[in-house]
């Protein structure tokens, strides 16, 4: 695999280029390249939804991407959420709040998919944020405190519906 | 006081853990660091006729392929024994990659070390090994016949069998009996965050970052199999992805890591695949349960048999001990409890939360559902009748609540509510039931001294530190609360240090033992610490409180005081600074009664659920859970809520989601992914109540903490199936409660018509 090229991948508004083996996924990418470690890897197999990142403001499970497909596209990750006076996204302190997580590992991952599931639309009822967060799992099962804290988020109108 | 215990804050740990910012085991980043990728037998049973390393050491990264001819010979046997005794703890009594043979799938063979992550997997995709398979025994049904029955459990920590009174008799003279057969397959913790393991030896010493619920743990086990002293190894772990039993005990690739990063010089990481992580760490054991309880017509319990099969590995007596609740909760005089085993050629089994009387519960808690049934008494009623004020040894329970639980959960549940009649509720297509179960666990006095520190600096902030780590219950938050009331000073004004053996030792948190532990031993610093800076002002002459009594002077929010003259007195700063004290500090320590104390420790809770069934499609949903519970004193009651609220969904996995198959041919599990090993996910919880019952414990831990580890799983299984029952009158006795058990065949097809 002597293959590595330059590649220029944007995480979080800034620029990186990093030489990059065609086989390395983005969440390596991130968490072994970039020492960008809150993207998390659980099951490196799509089915935890531990490593949720967005790409291009979609989410994606950062395990099953390959960083260099995501050449030229804005990369967000949990480190980029909270302002740069370190004030917390509105769903980062509704987590807190509510608390919504236990050992932590999966709620960046949680945090990403549930900013999105309210920009999407699909966060209207209980049963729609259970369906749809039901990518992420939570072995701690903090499941009823997720969605409070995503009620609370959308509630407060802290995220706008796009569908809206 | 200023009474920080008891108040329901914010996780200390919250931010970083919503930021990213909490650095977890395979997230320490070291100069030099290279990646470990395990090779690990395919087979059950044989042995290892060749390892080929040539196309791994030809790929580009690769720094080497260790097989068992490079590795160290262990300097010390392994010894199973769990880790809250505070010993060496592997969690297997065989250490891997010292010969050619295999006695379980998923045992380490070889170990690849790479540049990179991606080499080291390729690299270990690359390592050609031949195997000599040899006959295997991996389920029940192929041990059945050379079932034995241990002397001892659990490293040798507990009887197999319990029993007192006259089995026989009881029955015989019962009115009503029920007996009944289980099965239950096996379950895997499947924590998010696999294990990982970061070493770094400089010189003589050693470096590890372990995931693990005890770096205590670690570091005895890795001193014992290296033969390092204790002295020159340090484990450090500050964020644990989750636990739940698989990291209680320490594994092979914990010690294979450490002596593989000896061998290449570099700091080493290794990660488990998720794959792996169903053969590396224990799981619950396929197991078989048959319960007989014999009853008089007014209730009362004649007799109880609770026999356990399990399947182990050939190296160790492991079962979950499952008997505890049949034996305690409901006080019968003739009671026999045997676990038996079949020693196989799988890992050995270990600790998955709730470990053992969540099973045992089931099977006790759904045969009295049958027996209440026959009785034609009310499920509640029959277990408060039954359930004693002392345990089997006659000891009194240092706090009970079980009747105050079945109550206020009815109460909160709306059980008076309930359709009686199985089969009489229905909503659509569902069928609707209730079930109710008790709950009981033990209160574990295995732990040695548990040791704790406290420091208060002159600006008036303090440090509590003890060496044990966090791993989802908030343990850091909780050290806050305790050392702020038992110091002196606002909760604001302490920090809470952990996870480090550097750092006063704390056991392996495990079977619900961590708040006990780390409560006592942080109260017992914290009060030595702000008895020593009374001593110091009542005996410092420029002190406004000088030559008072220590009992009259209080402390609260960083002040001390003449009782009941708040304008006496002065801050722990001034004193400090007075007498050119830059910090003044004190060391606790907490150790439990002796085992033989005349003690009833159980902790109580009861569990209401209600499901709806889908009798065509055999589809059980839970929709509504309450829980009732008596953990004694409730340090953070937002975090003991999550933790019971975890804990009940983990009942609802064990009901209706979890279970794995062996299959027999190749020794292997069937489901080795997330994708197919079923865990709950959010659209199968619902929202959980969860009732706190205050009791008052004393005599065991000083603040009277019992724990929440547990007790939320403990109960669950039975409830659903309970409330399966109620919906739709049929009785199941398999875990987990899957859909095709549940689904009713189709009503027959009208016969044709004759043809004419």
């Amino acid at each position: 695999m002597d293959t590595e090229s330059p590649t220029t991948l944007t995480v979080n508004g800034e620029a990186r280029t990093l030489p990059l083996e065609p086989r390395v996924s983005l969440l390596d990418a991130l968490r072994d390249h970039l020492d960008l470690t809150g993207s998390k890897k659980g099951c490196d197999q799509g089915t935890c939804g531990a490593c949720t990142v967005w790409v291009d403001g979609r989410r994606v499970l950062a395990c099953l991407t390959l960083a260099v497909a995501c050449a030229g596209k804005e990369v967000t990750t949990i480190e980029g959420l909270a302002g740069e006076d370190g004030e917390l996204h509105p769903m980062q302190q509704a987590f807190v709040e509510h608390d919504a997580f236990q050992c932590g590992y999966c709620t960046p991952g949680q945090i990403m998919s549930a900013i999105k599931l309210i920009e999407e639309g699909n966060a209207g009822s209980d049963e729609d944020i259970a369906e749809f967060m039901s990518g992420n799992v939570c072995r701690c099962a903090a499941y009823p405190n997720i969605r409070a804290a995503i009620r609370q988020v959308r509630d407060a109108g802290e995220v706008p519906d796009a569908t809206a | 006081m200023s009474g920080a215990i008891g108040r329901p804050v914010d996780r200390v740990d919250g931010r970083q853990k919503v930021t990213g910012q909490a650095r977890y085991t395979a997230e320490i980043a070291l100069p030099g660091l290279t990646h470990a990728a395990l090779v690990c037998a395919p087979i059950p049973s044989g042995t290892v006729t060749g390892i080929d390393a040539s196309a791994a050491l030809a790929a580009e990264g690769v720094i080497a392929v260790l097989t068992a001819a490079d590795m160290p010979r262990i300097a010390n046997e392994p010894r199973l024994l769990p880790s809250l005794v505070g010993g060496p703890a592997p969690g297997i009594s065989f250490f891997p990659m010292q010969d050619d043979e295999v006695h379980y799938a998923g045992q380490p063979v070889a170990i690849v070390v790479a540049a990179t992550h991606e080499a080291a997997a390729w690299g270990a995709d690359l390592v050609a090994v031949g195997y000599d398979r040899a006959p295997s025994i991996t389920t029940i049904e192929e041990g059945r016949e050379a079932a034995v029955e241990p002397e001892k459990l659990f490293g040798g920590l507990m009887p197999a069998r319990n029993e007192r009174g006259d089995v026989e008799a009881g029955l015989a003279e019962a009115d009503v009996r029920v007996d009944l057969s289980y099965k239950m397959a096996a379950n895997h913790h499947n924590p998010i965050e696999p294990p990982a393991t970061t070493a770094a030896w400089e010189g003589e010493r050693l470096t590890i970052w372990d995931s693990t619920m005890g770096v205590r743990a670690t570091q005895l086990t890795v001193s014992h199999l290296l033969g390092t002293p204790l002295a020159r190894i340090r484990v450090i772990t500050h964020f644990v992805g989750g636990a739940f039993g698989m990291k209680a005990m320490v594994w092979p690739h914990v010690t294979l890591t450490a002596m593989a990063a000896g061998i290449v010089r570099r700091p080493l990481r290794l990660a488990l695949t998720r794959p792996q992580m169903f053969y590396s760490n224990g799981h619950r054991e396929e197991q078989e349960q048959r319960i007989t309880i014999g009853a008089k017509r007014d209730g009362r319990l004649t007799a109880i048999r609770h026999h356990k099969l399990s399947i182990t590995s050939r190296f160790d007596d492991w079962a979950e001990p499952a008997t505890g609740g049949s034996s305690e909760m409901y006080g019968v005089e003739n009671y026999e409890g045997v676990h038996r085993l079949i020693h196989g050629n799988t890992t050995t089994p270990t600790f998955t939360r709730g470990p053992g009387e969540t099973l045992g519960s089931y099977v006790l808690e759904t045969a009295l559902d049958e027996l209440a049934e026959q009785l034609g008494i009310d499920p509640i009623e029959l277990r408060i009748k039954l359930h004693p004020p002392v345990d089997s040894r006659g000891n009194r329970w240092t706090s009970d609540g079980l009747a105050e639980c079945l109550r206020t959960g009815a109460e909160r549940f709306g059980w008076s509510e309930r359709g009686r009649e199985p089969r009489s509720v229905r909503d659509g297509d569902w069928l609707i039931g209730t079930g109710v179960a008790a709950a009981g666990y033990p209160v574990a006095p295995f732990m040695p001294s548990q040791h704790a520190r406290a420091r208060l600096y002159a600006d008036g902030s303090a440090l509590v530190e003890t060496s044990t780590q966090e791993f989802g219950t908030g343990v850091a938050t909780m050290m806050t609360q305790v050392g702020a009331d038992a110091i002196g000073v606002p909760l604001e004004a302490v920090t809470a240090g952990l996870g480090d053996t550097d750092l006063p030792n704390t056991s392996s948190a495990v079977g619900s033992a961590g708040a006990t532990m780390v409560s006592a031993s942080v109260h017992n610093a914290g009060t030595a610490l702000r008895e020593k800076l009374v001593g110091l002002a009542v005996g410092d002459e420029a002190s406004p409180l000088h030559g008072f009594e220590p009992a009259d002077v209080e402390v609260a929010d960083g002040r001390l005081s003449r009782r009941g003259d708040p304008a006496t007195g002065e801050a722990f700063g001034e004193l400090l600074e007075r007498n050119r004290m830059s910090y003044a500090e004190a060391e606790g320590s907490w150790s439990p009664p002796p085992f033989e104390a005349p003690l009833g420790l159980l902790t109580f809770g009861a569990q209401f659920v209600e499901v709806a069934v889908d009798p065509e499609l055999g589809l059980v949903r839970v929709r509504r859970m309450v829980g009732a519970f008596a953990p004694g004193r409730v340090l953070n009651p937002k975090l003991a809520r999550s933790q019971l609220i975890g804990g009940m969904l983990w009942g609802l996995g064990q009901a209706l989601l979890e279970g794995n198959a062996m299959d027999p041919r190749h020794g292997r599990w069937a489901a080795q992914n997330l994708g197919e090993y079923l865990v709950p996910v959010n659209a199968d919880a619902p929202d959980v109540v969860v009732e706190f019952v205050e009791v008052e414990d004393e005599g065991f831990n000083p603040l009277g903490v019992k724990g929440v580890g547990e007790i939320g799983q403990v109960g669950v299984a039975a409830a659903i199936t309970n409330a399966v029952h109620n919906a739709t009158g049929r009785r199941f006795h398999q875990l987990p409660l899957a859909a095709e058990l549940v689904m009713e065949p189709a009503p027959a097809a009208p016969p044709a018509p004759a043809s004419g």
